[in-house]
């Protein structure tokens, strides 16, 4: 707590607009600047898919893909997001147009209870993407060598994914698939 | 979360004078550890400073052969860049042993130097603790304190620095650029970076109250094997009890530097001069002096085996 006699901020709450592109969509909100991305997208813009779990990025239920790079919504204001391109689990598929990882996901049964699921989702399609890029993990074997999508790496690189269920090993098998390799 | 105001200012020099400004102003860069503790009224700044729009996002050579990274140049992308991947292992593994891929993708290097600590009495608003709010005592010295600093606390408290990268810096010997709110440019080692608490613990570095980090800067490579090895409860996404950041020469010699054991990353030259007697002997040196309480004192032991392994896996 601030000590008494710190400094306060100001009385009312401040105020600004942001302009961002979620899901395709040019979208400008008038927010309180301490408004998350994620309440942005939950509450002002009725996008309910990405979920709020721990909302202090321990648990990776409201990751979405901001400018090409899966972010945890919770610990970002939306004010520091002016401008960006804004993808969350509605924008990647929908239920009569899923992307293949939404796909593969159902027919892996790579879930239970589904809280954790469009956070698992994004994040699996993030995490195909930046194995591709050759971005190195704690378990990569040769930091000079191309990364490939094993288990181990799926494992790893989902580590901020938690899913109380245990849905874990279904979700790896998904994630395999979509890669492009035996399960 | 308190209210506060916010802006985003054009340069670096205009940024530290914008948080000169406002008194209890803070940067925001990644946000990823700031907007955790404003959730929880640990931080509770009157004014952001956004430092994002400033650039210091490249990775360029210096004249002297080595890497200057700017202050705001994402953790992902520092791991991942190639020279750093080549010539800095030590520094790569740090990065990548730490969080998870999308804190990674926000965190910044500058960022990452100030993360505070993850002693549970400075997270709990309803404990007395030094940090966070000075004079009121410290709950940890009696209190669970396994994961809590074995060397360079003080009676006011034995908080970690929880970071991995900045161990990799310290083994490295990197340097932290600053500049002021009048524009004037300083270089900190990184070992005079991290302060310990004495009876200041709320003061976690030696930056003055207007200074931004715009970059950071590795001499030039040290060659030999590198290797950063972490202790922790969970196989990924977990805080060290102990870590080892390495750098070990073909005949023995090299570097080393603990993470998980003080209030900063924990290295003393003169004891890397063991290193070629082995890890117990390093250790020795390395821990002289240590305090542990009776929850963390495994941490003695798990130093030396961690230092072990590594020196092993340095030899294959």
């Amino acid at each position: 707590m601030a000590d008494a006699g710190a400094p306060v901020g100001p009385e009312s709450p401040v105020m600004a607009n942001v302009a961002f592109t979620v899901n395709g969509k040019r979208r400008e909100l008038d927010l309180d600047i301490r408004t998350s991305l994620l309440d942005a997208a939950r509450e002002h813009l009725h996008l309910s898919g990405s979920k709020k779990g721990c909302d202090h990025g321990q648990c990776g239920a409201c990751t979405m893909i901001v400018d090409g790079r899966r972010i945890n919504a919770c610990l970002t204001l939306a004010v520091m997001h002016q401008g960006s391109d804004i993808v969350t689990i509605e924008g990647l598929g929908q239920p009569d147009n899923l992307h293949p990882m939404q796909d593969a996901f159902v027919r892996h049964d790579g879930y239970q209870c589904g809280y954790c699921t469009p956070g698992q989702i994004c994040s699996g399609v993030a995490v195909l993407a930046e194995i591709e890029a050759g971005i190195p993990s704690h378990v990569t074997a040769d930091l000079n060598a191309a990364p490939e999508a094993t288990a181990d790496e799926i494992r790893e690189r989902m580590s901020g994914n938690l899913c109380r269920c245990g849905a874990y090993s279904n979700i790896v098998e998904a994630m395999t698939e979509i890669a492009g390799r035996p399960a | 979360m308190k209210s506060f105001s916010y802006e985003r200012p054009e340069s670096p020099a205009a940024a530290a004078a914008a948080l000169a400004a406002t008194p209890n102003a803070k940067f925001i860069a990644g946000g990823t550890n700031l907007l955790d503790l404003m959730k929880l009224q640990i931080e509770t700044p009157t004014h952001l400073v956004d430092v994002n729009g400033l650039g210091l996002d490249t990775i360029a050579p210096t004249p002297e052969g080595g890497l200057r990274i700017g202050a705001l140049v994402r953790n992902t992308d520092l791991a991942a860049d190639a020279r750093v991947r080549r010539d800095y292992g030590v520094l790569s593994r740090a990065l990548l042993a730490g969080a998870s891929g999308q804190l990674r993708n926000k965190a910044t290097t500058a960022g990452n130097l100030l993360q505070r600590t993850r002693c549970p009495y400075f997270y709990d608003t309803a404990q007395a603790c030094n940090k966070r709010r000075p004079g009121s005592g410290c709950s940890a010295l009696d209190g669970v304190s396994r994961q809590l600093a074995i060397i360079g606390g003080s009676e006011a408290c034995i908080a970690t620095h929880p970071g991995d990268m900045a161990v990799a810096m310290r083994v490295l010997d990197a340097t932290v650029e600053t500049v002021d709110a009048l524009g004037h440019e300083r270089a900190i080692p990184i070992a005079d970076f991290h302060r310990l608490p004495g009876d200041r613990p709320e003061a976690d570095t030696t930056l003055k109250s207007d200074e931004l980090i715009t970059a950071v800067t590795l001499p030039k490579p040290l060659g030999g094997t590198q290797i950063y090895r972490k202790v922790r409860d969970r196989a990924s996404y977990a805080f060290a009890l102990v870590s080892v950041a390495a750098v070990i020469q073909p005949d023995g010699t090299g570097r080393v530097a603990l993470g998980g054991v003080g209030p900063k990353p924990w290295r003393v030259e003169a004891a890397e001069a063991d290193l070629p007697r082995g890890a117990k002997a390093v250790t020795a040196g390395l821990l002289a002096g240590a305090e542990p309480t009776r929850e963390n004192a495994y941490k003695l032991t798990l130093a030396e085996r961690t230092l072990g392994a590594a020196l092993t896996e340095a030899r294959a």
